[in-house]
């Protein structure tokens, strides 16, 4: 049991627009802290600029509220050389893969033990509703008044395209998926990326409606979990089948298809093929998969990087300044 | 600084090529020198024939070597050691390497370093470098007999034929380093082949690639240029360049204030050699971080300091570019950060491997808001210790990012550098937030000297939140608020105006001279030397060179305003006359500006000096 609570964690009072789903998130945060209980002296939340980036504020840990699309830089060196840090990085869809997209996969490509929250919610919404890199292609906004022509990223498909060992998916008005999720990044050791299906009221309102309410998500998402056959539904009726490379969805009791027949999630697959299938699931023909997607284990790289100062400080016959002159040809003026 | 200096120019270097008797060595070694003495230079040769003519090809006593000596008025005698060493194979090296100095660049044909040669050359291992303790760094290893196989692939010349060549590229790749026109050797092998035009052709091919070759890898000889002191105090020494310099300064500063260091840094001519002299020393705990740009560079060094770190970032002018909203995020969130810029010729790419000045005013000033940042400029490679020690000393004191400028001549010169003591060095006190404000505190509370306090994570009490976004002095949240704005801006300045910097030095006659000449950064070995030209003909000048350009030392104002004829003499169009005619009222100084890439030439500034006083 951990001896904090979410008050521990909470502080101020956040200035987003009401009903914006960033305060839905900051709740499951604060509650997810609380379950973990790592100190909050000893937690670094990390952000850049955006509607969400302002989450740090609210937080009664350390932690830095920087510029646009570099959360992702400073906190790598920040746990490089603090690895006892917990280190948590909060971008918006534009920080987070506009402007920093470069750190975004380079993050993940050195898995570096960041918890990295991508709150999505397709759409610039600090500087008023622009299209963002997640806008679907025709999506019209003030600065596309005709319709994008570009397509979005999926936040998966570049997690994993850099070689991501972690990826979860929750709505951020689910709590309990939401904690579930932030819990399971915090046990994973690495970038770990949790994109949040965040609504944006003011200006992308609706644009996760499918799953934004309990009802909604029934009908239209899959809860996956590790170990268990892939059902979904109102009623649990459907499953996912695998079908030759794809996966299809099936009823059960129809054709004669049982539980027995269904896929069984493998989130620590070390081949990503089916979890980024299963990532890249759309409606209406498919539900959208929320939960722990991917989780493999693979060595970080602030590990790696203090492992590496220990085997050479064994290694070598120098440890300071004055030993480490002695290494040069060095003579002597009388 | 010291106060006789004397540089050492291209014009005083010793290259030993050597190789097989039958590599040509003699050839190659004689088209320098007669490059070399075209363009001026006063030049001996020492040929060094093999023991044996007939000795087997790859053995120890079949190595014949041939030594350039290109220098002004210099006499040298066979004794002298080289700085540059071409060993074609892996005899030569074992053979040769005792005529190199200490730092000589080294220049092999890996090709040629194969376990056959390694073993006719009586090598123990697999690693020559190691086995003859040559540091790695020294070394331009080159695929030379490959690379001239494949630029005569088509020439219809038999292999025979082809690797005879192998010299010429040794040769281009020299010119390279000692910036040869290579117009001079093209013409010499055209007579010298005019019969057999296809040989001299393939020659000129290979000189060509060899050429290329060093300016694709922005190659570069340490010793091409030194800054010596002439008299020598009483001491061990070694020889260090400035970028090597550099980072033994900030591991010093780690050590001394007690910190990890951190380096953020994204390769770039000629900063690089910052990032590989730091990576090698993990046995200090130094952590580098080679990043995927130059923004995280910065931004991952302000992370680690934010984690309580010495953090530094190293570039070059483009870098700085990149870096700048980083850097100016650490001047709103009141950490320590060193920027470490050797500058180069801009702009854009420009001429990266050539040296500049040309950086001054884009790191005084090249970013948005009121952003006052300390800028220390290092004078020779030397000096770039002392200097690297002090941005940290005062990032760290201060609790603000600090520029450290050196530039390309100074980062890749060379100089003998007294071992220092690190006890003879000032302590580094960051000022930590003391355990008796917890409850208190909070995170723009300053002190005396309006520097905040440093609350590293991991401390108890002391949870607290920087950004980006303007805070309010008293409670540190986010503010608006048009008189606090107005404040924080004062603040963050007055304490960059209230940190100590030491007074500039006049050096020369510095009672009555009737020229001031004032400098700033890797100029000084030049400058010294033209007012030391100047004073030996009678005439009256003095030297005011500039390490600390911001905050500018106090008695500034006095010493320019003292002299009735001042020049400012800079490697750019006239950035550090602009920023003094900024800080000192009325002060209207005469200019030399050169922005060619190359260092000052000493009798160019004395002449342009001269006709300043007669004026
Ligand atoms: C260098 C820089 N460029 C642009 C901006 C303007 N800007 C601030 S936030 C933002 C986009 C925010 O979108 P997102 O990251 O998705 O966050 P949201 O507000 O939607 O949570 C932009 C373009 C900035 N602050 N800095
Ligand atoms: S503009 Fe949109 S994203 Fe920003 S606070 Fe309001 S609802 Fe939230
Ligand atoms: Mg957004």
């Amino acid at each position: 049991m951990s001896e904090y609570t979410a008050k521990d964690y909470k502080k101020g009072q956040p200035r987003w627009c009401p009903g914006c789903g960033d305060h839905f998130f900051l709740a499951s945060l604060h509650k997810a802290m609380a379950e973990i209980g790592v100190a909050p002296h000893d937690i670094a939340v990390i952000s850049g600029i955006g509607c969400s980036s302002r989450l740090p504020h609210y937080m009664a840990t350390y932690g830095m509220n920087t510029i646009h699309g570099r959360a992702a830089a400073i906190a790598t060196g920040c746990k490089v050389s603090n690895p006892k840090l917990s280190v948590w990085q909060i971008s918006g869809d534009g920080d987070g893969l506009a402007i920093g997209g470069n750190h975004f996969i380079h993050a993940n490509r050195r898995n570096i033990d960041l918890k990295m929250i991508l709150l999505n919610n397709r759409i610039y919404g600090l500087t008023k509703g622009q299209y963002s890199p997640t806008s679907p292609r025709g999506f019209v906004s003030k600065s596309s008044p005709y319709g994008t022509v570009e397509d979005p990223f999926r936040p998966a498909e570049l997690c994993f395209g850099a070689r991501g060992h972690f990826f979860a998916r929750a709505v951020a008005t689910d709590a309990p998926g939401t904690i579930e999720v932030l819990k399971a990044a915090h046990a994973h050791k690495g970038a770990a990326v949790c994109e949040i299906l965040q609504n944006c009221v003011i200006f992308n309102n609706g644009t996760h409606e499918s799953v934004y309410t309990s009802e909604g998500r029934k009908k239209n998402a899959i809860y996956l979990e590790h170990g268990k056959p892939m059902i979904f539904g109102e009623n649990n009726e459907f499953g996912l089948m695998q079908d030759g490379f794809n996966i299809k969805v099936v009823k059960l009791g129809e054709n004669g298809v049982t539980e027995k027949d269904l896929l069984v999630h493998d989130a620590h697959c070390q081949d990503n093929t089916l979890q980024l299938k299963l990532a890249m699931m759309e409606g209406p023909d498919f539900p959208i998969a929320l939960g722990v997607i991917r989780d493999v284990e693979a060595p970080t790289y602030d590990e790696a990087v203090n492992a590496q100062i220990e085997e050479v400080k064994a290694a070598k016959k120098y440890h300071n300044f004055a030993e480490l002159l002695e290494t040069n040809d060095i003579w002597e003026v009388k | 600084m010291a106060n006789d200096v004397k540089i050492e120019n291209l014009d005083q270097v010793a290259v030993r090529f050597s190789g097989d008797s039958g590599d040509g060595m003699q050839l190659a070694g004689n088209i320098f020198s007669t490059i070399s003495a075209t363009v001026g230079n006063s030049i001996s040769t020492f040929p060094d024939y093999p023991a044996d003519i007939r000795a087997p090809q790859g053995s120890l006593t079949g190595v014949s070597g041939f030594q350039v000596h290109i220098g002004a008025e210099k006499v040298y005698t066979p004794g002298d050691l080289c700085d540059v060493l071409v060993a074609m194979n892996a005899a030569a090296l074992k053979t040769q390497y005792k005529y190199a100095k200490p730092n000589a660049t080294i220049i092999i044909d890996t090709d040629s370093f194969q376990k056959g040669d390694l073993e006719k050359a009586q090598f123990a291992t697999e690693d020559p470098l190691a086995e003859m303790g040559i540091d790695k760094d020294r070394v331009i290893a080159c695929s030379i007999t490959q690379m001239v196989k494949d630029c005569l692939a088509d020439s219809g010349m038999d292999v025979k034929s082809i690797l005879k060549c192998r010299n010429m590229f040794a040769l281009g790749l020299v010119c390279y380093l000692f910036d040869r026109d290579l117009n001079i050797a093209f013409n010499f092998l055209k007579e010298k082949f005019a019969k057999k035009p296809g040989v001299a052709e393939a020659n000129i091919k290979v000189i060509q690639a060899g050429y290329d070759f060093g300016a694709n890898t922005h190659s570069s000889a340490a010793n091409v240029y030194r800054i010596e002191t002439k008299s020598k105090e009483p001491g061990r020494y070694m020889d260090i360049t400035g970028n090597k310099a550099t980072a033994y300064g900030l591991i010093a500063a780690a050590e001394k204030a007690g910190l990890r260091l951190y380096l953020g840094s994204y390769p770039i001519t000629p900063a690089t050699d910052v990032l590989h002299e730091l990576s090698k020393h993990k046995s200090l705990g130094v952590t580098t971080v080679q990043c995927e740009d130059e923004i995280a560079g910065c931004a991952s060094a302000l992370g680690a300091s934010f984690a309580g770190a010495l953090a530094a970032t190293s570039t070059s002018g483009p870098g700085i570019c990149l870096k700048s909203e980083a850097m100016n995020l650490a001047v709103i969130m009141e950490l320590p950060l060193v920027v470490i810029d050797v500058q180069r010729g801009g702009p854009a790419t420009g001429l990266p491997t050539k040296s500049e000045q040309t950086d001054l005013l884009q790191v005084l000033f090249g970013r948005n808001g009121e952003t006052p940042m300390p800028v220390i400029a290092a004078t020779s490679p030397t000096d770039c210790f002392d200097s690297a020690y002090a941005a940290c000393k005062m990032a760290l004191e201060h609790m603000t990012p600090v520029v450290f400028m050196s530039d390309a001549y100074i980062a890749n010169g060379s100089g003998a550098f007294k071992l220092p003591n690190l006890a003879d060095y000032p302590a580094i006190n960051p000022p930590y937030v003391p355990e008796e404000m917890k409850g208190t505190w909070t995170p723009y509370m300053r002190n005396s000297e309006d520097v905040r306090y440093w609350a590293v994570p991991g401390r108890e009490g002391f949870t607290h939140i920087l950004g980006g976004l303007e805070k309010d002095s008293k409670t540190g949240a986010i503010s608006t608020n048009p008189e606090n704005h107005d404040l924080m801006c004062r603040l963050r300045q007055s304490k960059i105006d209230k940190i100590p910097v030491p007074d500039v030095k006049v050096e020369g006659d510095a009672d009555d001279a009737d020229l001031l000449i004032v400098g700033f950064g890797g100029t000084y070995g030049h400058l010294h030397a033209a007012m030391d030209e100047m004073r030996a003909a009678g005439k009256k000048v003095a030297l005011a060179h500039f390490t600390y350009i911001n905050p500018l030392p106090k008695n500034t104002a006095a010493v320019l305003k003292k002299y009735k004829k001042v020049v400012v003499a800079e490697q750019n169009l006239g950035q550090f006359a602009a920023f003094l005619r900024m800080k000192v009222d009325g002060f209207v100084p005469a200019q030399y500006n050169e922005v060619k890439g190359q260092p000052f030439v000493v009798s160019e500034l004395v002449e342009a000096f001269n006709k300043l006083i007669s004026k």
